[in-house]
């Protein structure tokens, strides 16, 4: 009996150690992604309630992970429901052509300590553009956590066409925070 | 307390009265004028210049309340009566009340809808309420019923004004404009 406990413990002590190296599930009740950016002087925030994702990290071997994030564009919150609204036209996202933006990660590289660079392909209102997102990583008891924030310009992604397409009143430059949760596997 | 001689309003009193009436009145079309815009650029500029222009108008009304305490009005006409007295004081605190109420509580308003309001773009004036969506709809509802409210006591001052000059005949409206004579 007692080398049976000792077996069955090491053996869940060596599974959990093994599997605790490479995180992937991504949590989303604990991950966020945020947006922030200027408007005449103010600064201004929101988020997108829905995204989902498919994640492979080992911290032993950053190089080999792979990301892939992909937005509902109209589970947006711009903090009105007249904001709300009209970004879903076709001078925003046109999100009746468009519905998701999506992240790919093509590469990491580890800069030391717990920072990462995650470059990758960001794609919004069908324009693909090379991103590098600049991200940190902590282990917390089993999950794993992405932090980072990526300033894209809106125009870049044809993002505010028309009258919105000066920079005077909403500015260019969007900052995408997010932190992705994920568990060990 | 000593009879007050001052037969006119100082002109300091006399700029801030009418530099405000024509600020309120200009806010009162451009706010009832904006809401009913679509979401656009225009929009988002105009109500921007509302909010800047209302923070204006409240320091201007803290300055005139302070010279208002400083200055003696001259005093009303001796034909009044009690009632009469009665409904200009408090129609005149109700004004003070209001030109203070609004704008603070378009500012309040403004944080809990999570914007903060950044005077003329450049300075940030904090923001007293956190982000609240079911409490800036209120505030939304008290920056309107306020201001009807202020529409309705503007119409009865307005109104006691002519009632002044044309039917008493006195010089409370004439003291109030910028002065002809030396
Ligand atoms: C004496 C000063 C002010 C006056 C006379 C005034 C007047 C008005 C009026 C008449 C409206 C339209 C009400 C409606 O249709 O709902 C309005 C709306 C509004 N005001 Fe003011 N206002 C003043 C100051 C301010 C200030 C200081 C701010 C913010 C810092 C502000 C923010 C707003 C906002 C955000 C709305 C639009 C509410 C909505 O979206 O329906 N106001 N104002």
């Amino acid at each position: 009996m007692k080398r049976f406990a000792v077996a069955l413990f090491s053996t869940l002590a060596f599974a959990t150690a093994a599997h605790a190296a490479e995180y992937g599930k991504v949590l989303l009740e604990q991950s966020r992604i945020g947006f922030g950016y200027q408007q005449m002087g103010v600064s201004m925030d929101g988020s997108f309630k829905q995204f989902d994702g498919q994640l492979r990290f080992d911290p032993a071997a950053p190089e080999a992970a792979s990301a892939v994030v992909e937005v509902e564009l109209a589970s947006i919150d711009t903090g009105s429901d007249e904001g709300d609204e009209e970004v879903a036209a076709k001078t925003w996202f046109n999100t009746a052509a468009f519905p998701k933006a999506r992240f790919e990660s093509t590469g990491v590289k580890a800069l030391g300590g717990n920072s990462y660079e995650v470059a990758g392909k960001l794609t919004i209102k069908g324009t693909t553009r090379d991103v590098v997102v600049p991200a940190t990583f902590t282990e917390q008891g089993g999950t794993g956590v992405f932090d980072g924030t990526l300033t894209i310009k809106r125009g870049d992604f044809s993002v505010g066409e028309g009258a919105w397409k000066a920079f005077d009143i909403v500015a260019n430059d969007v900052s995408i925070n997010f932190r992705i949760a994920a568990a060990a596997q | 307390m000593a009879p007050n001689m001052n037969t006119h309003y100082t002109a300091t009193a006399k700029a801030l009265h009418w530099g405000i009436a024509v600020l309120i009145f200009g806010m009162l079309g451009l706010g009832f004028y904006m809401t009913g815009l679509s979401l656009s650029p225009t929009k988002l500029q105009i109500y921007s210049w509302h909010k800047w222009a209302g923070v204006t108008i409240f320091l201007l009304v803290l300055f005139r309340l302070a010279w208002r305490i400083g200055h003696r009005p001259p005093e009303l006409p001796q034909h009044m009566g009690a009632i009469e007295r009665f409904a200009a004081h408090a129609g005149h605190h109700l004004l003070y009340v209001l030109m203070l109420a609004i704008p603070l509580s378009g500012w309040l308003m403004s944080s809990a809808k999570g914007i903060q309001t950044v005077w003329f773009g450049v300075l940030p004036l904090p923001d007293l309420l956190d982000k609240d969506k079911a409490l800036g709809d209120l505030l939304q509802t008290m920056h309107l019923s306020l201001n009807l409210i202020l529409i309705a006591v503007l119409l009865g001052h307005i109104g006691a004004a002519l009632k002044h000059h044309f039917f008493d005949k006195d010089d409370v409206l004439t003291r109030m404009l910028p002065r002809s004579r030396p």
